[in-house]
């Protein structure tokens, strides 16, 4: 039975992406106790998945790194992986919340030295690279996971595979035993920071997402142009694997759309802007860019990034949204649309299309188990209806990081200010 | 210049996005364009010639002023009403609607172009169908192949001879329609009142002269 020390001047914080790792930090380091919960089997959320960061184009590892630092080194913060909130019951000041842990059939015995992953045979989709590529059952979800530990897929139980897994640990870490359990904890306040989900592109039926291989997602691409990635960094087309060298980018896939998202994502103009520097990096000038835009939304200090990629020759800019693509005989996709500088009609061959789709939050359809305010696209809203729960990062808005970081401060602030009044009231 | 022509030109003054607001139908959504152009490249016929101006550039020809290059263009009346653009328009303009109210204000100007096959459908059609309440089809296909001389109409009729055969014989179609014998509504005058009336309050409305 996992053991959970929460009272009611504990702080909950949903979601160990960047934004639920800030929100945790802020408030342990002010001394307050915090249970981070997170239902990947790794921490950094979405942010761990990217290649490199506008607008410093650093590698997110690197920011993240810090943060776990600063978690290892504070005993004020227990964190839980594999773990879901199935419930919350009571109010500010004094709730009770259900958590739902999954196992991962390894214990903290594990060094990470991967002879399990070694032994087994079998492979599952990997999601951690979006599905673009396989795991083997036994992985590390990837290089920089916090915890370092190994997983098993669940599916392993019961097979050869397990009784493998189990004996190649040196360790005694494989435990199969583990069993999913639900373990009730006591919070005063709670974070929500459980961040957001690329936009279904299939959604957007003109661009034939998932007919055309090569169509893509801008999350995609991050994958792909990862050393770590299933390519290993190299920008290659799903189709043939023939090097990408002429690559379309499709602003708002789905954003500022009445029939699919209404709001502006905001960081999706950056995200495609950064992204023309992997193509430039990959292939020099031979690398082609095209950003097919309604108008480009680098907001304040990132107009210098903007006006960089601008002066770029080996980047076009189309004042165009592209209505339909269609695939030629070599499974080239070609954007159809026209250009609002003139009206002129095109139809453009590339060798890639690569959608910037739009941030839904994750919240959306999944039932917060409490009584949340959120606006016409889902995110939460600061409300005082609320009561002692609090938004942070991508739940509460479509954010990059460094916003995601400031909305995170703010949400342990209040959080602190509520388990506060509940240890003067018990003085 | 017609006369409600240049009565609009003159309340309008300079203004003609508050005129198309104000008279054309659906006129006011003209303002939520943010030229995208997904109606642009989404229409059928706009990678074919025939569209001069794709809808996305009328809605920005109208906000520019421009009057007499916007009402008199063959542009809207190309539109074959597929939808296309109206359900994929992201601020969800009804641009099929937009695109017929300027055809019909337009025409109700007096500036539209003139033998304009649409327009010449569209007006028989209305004339035939509102005389009784039901639409003579004998003499709409008679007004329609006949439009291009005797000879053009004896050949459209001989090639489409089957089609109208069966057609009669499934009921669908009656010859004596071609005498003023057919359906007709049963309360034709109450038909026409309906109408006047229509037009009397989409005159009141609009602010127009009574027709
Ligand atoms: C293609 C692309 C490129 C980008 N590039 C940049 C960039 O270069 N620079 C930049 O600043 N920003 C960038 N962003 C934006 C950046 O990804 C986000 O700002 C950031 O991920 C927000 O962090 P978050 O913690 O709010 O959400 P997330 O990263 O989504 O973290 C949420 C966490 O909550 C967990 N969770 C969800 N539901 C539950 C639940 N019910 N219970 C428990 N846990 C749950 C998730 O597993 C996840 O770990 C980019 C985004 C995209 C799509
Ligand atoms: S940030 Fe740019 S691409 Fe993303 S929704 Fe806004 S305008 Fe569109
Ligand atoms: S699709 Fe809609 S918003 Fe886009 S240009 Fe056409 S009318 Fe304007």
């Amino acid at each position: 039975m996992t053991s959970v020390v929460a009272t009611n001047q504990t702080i909950l914080v949903v979601g160990g992406g960047i934004a639920g790792m800030t929100a945790a930090l802020e408030a342990a380091e002010t001394g307050k106790n915090v249970v981070l919960v997170e239902k990947n089997p790794y921490l950094g959320g979405r942010t761990a998945q990217l290649y490199r960061y506008f607008p410093k184009m650093c590698h997110p590892t690197c920011g993240l790194e810090i943060n776990l630092r600063r978690l290892k080194a504070n005993p004020r913060i227990q964190v839980y992986t594999l773990a879901e909130v199935t419930g919350i019951e009571g109010r500010k000041g004094d709730y009770t919340v259900n958590v739902r842990l999954t196992p991962r059939y390894v214990n903290d015995n594990c060094t990470a030295c991967g002879e399990c992953g070694k032994a087994v045979e079998a492979e599952v989709s990997d999601a951690f690279n979006y599905n673009l590529g396989k795991v083997k059952v036994a992985y590390l979800p990837h290089a920089m996971a916090y915890p370092q530990r190994y997983v098993l897929d669940p599916s392993i139980v019961g097979t050869p595979d397990a009784e493998r897994a189990k004996a190649a640990c040196k360790y005694g870490a494989v435990d199969l035993d583990q069993k999913e359990e639900t373990v009730s904890l006591r919070a005063g306040a709670i974070v929500w920071a459980t961040g957001w989900q690329p936009y279904d592109a299939e959604k957007i039926t003109p661009y034939r997402y998932g007919e055309f291989p090569n169509v893509i997602t801008n999350v995609e691409f991050e994958r792909l142009a990862d050393p770590h990635g299933p390519t290993g960094g190299k920008i290659l087309r799903p189709s043939d694997g023939r090097e990408a060298k002429n690559i379309a980018f499709i602003q708002c896939a789905g954003s500022r759309d009445e029939n699919h998202l209404r709001h502006c994502s905001r960081f999706c103009c950056m995200g495609s802007l950064k992204q023309t520097h992997y193509v430039q990096e990959a292939y020099g000038d031979e690398g082609k860019s095209t950003i097919y835009y309604i108008d480009i939304r680098a907001i304040d200090r990132f107009e210098d990034f903007y006006a960089k990629v601008k002066a770029n020759p080996n980047v076009s800019f189309v004042k165009s949204k592209v209505a339909r693509i269609s695939q030629d005989k070599d499974g080239n996709p070609v954007c159809w649309g026209v250009d609002t500088e003139g009206y002129k009609r095109y139809a453009t061959t590339h060798d890639l299309v690569v959608l910037a789709v739009g941030m839904e939050p994750s919240v959306k359809g999944v039932d917060i188990p409490a009584e949340v305010m959120a606006d016409s696209s889902g995110f939460i809203m600061a409300d005082p209806q609320n009561a002692g729960i609090f938004g942070a990062g991508c739940a509460t808005n479509a954010l990059d990081v460094n916003r995601a970081v400031q909305s995170a401060t703010a949400a342990a602030l209040r959080a602190i200010q509520v388990v506060n009044k509940v240890a003067r009231a018990e003085g | 210049m017609s006369d409600m022509n240049q009565q609009m030109a003159a309340r309008y003054k300079n203004n003609f996005l508050k005129e198309v607001e104000a008279q054309v139908e659906m006129g006011e959504w003209v303002k939520m364009c943010m030229q995208c152009g997904v109606c642009a490249g989404s229409c059928p016929t706009n990678f074919h010639p025939g569209w001069e101006h794709p809808p996305q550039e009328i809605f920005m020809m109208i906000r520019a002023g421009k009057r007499e290059e916007v009402l008199t263009s063959p542009s809207m009346w190309m539109c074959t009403s597929c939808y296309n653009c109206y359900v994929r328009c992201p601020r969800k303009l009804p641009i099929t609607h937009i695109m017929h109210g300027l055809a019909e204000y337009a025409y109700q100007l007096g500036v539209a172009p003139k033998f304009q096959p649409t327009q010449h459908l569209s007006k028989t059609f209305w004339d035939n169908c509102t005389k009784t309440g039901r639409v003579n089809e004998v003499k709409l296909t008679q007004t329609l192949y006949f439009r291009d001389g005797l000879m053009a109409g004896i050949k459209q009729g001989l090639a489409m001879k089957d089609v109208a055969l069966g057609l009669v014989k499934a009921k669908r179609l009656n010859l004596m329609e071609a005498l003023g014998f057919g359906h007709k509504c049963k309360d034709i005058k109450g038909i026409h009142a309906m109408l006047a009336k229509a037009r009397e309050l989409e005159a009141k409305r609009k602010g127009r002269q009574p027709a």
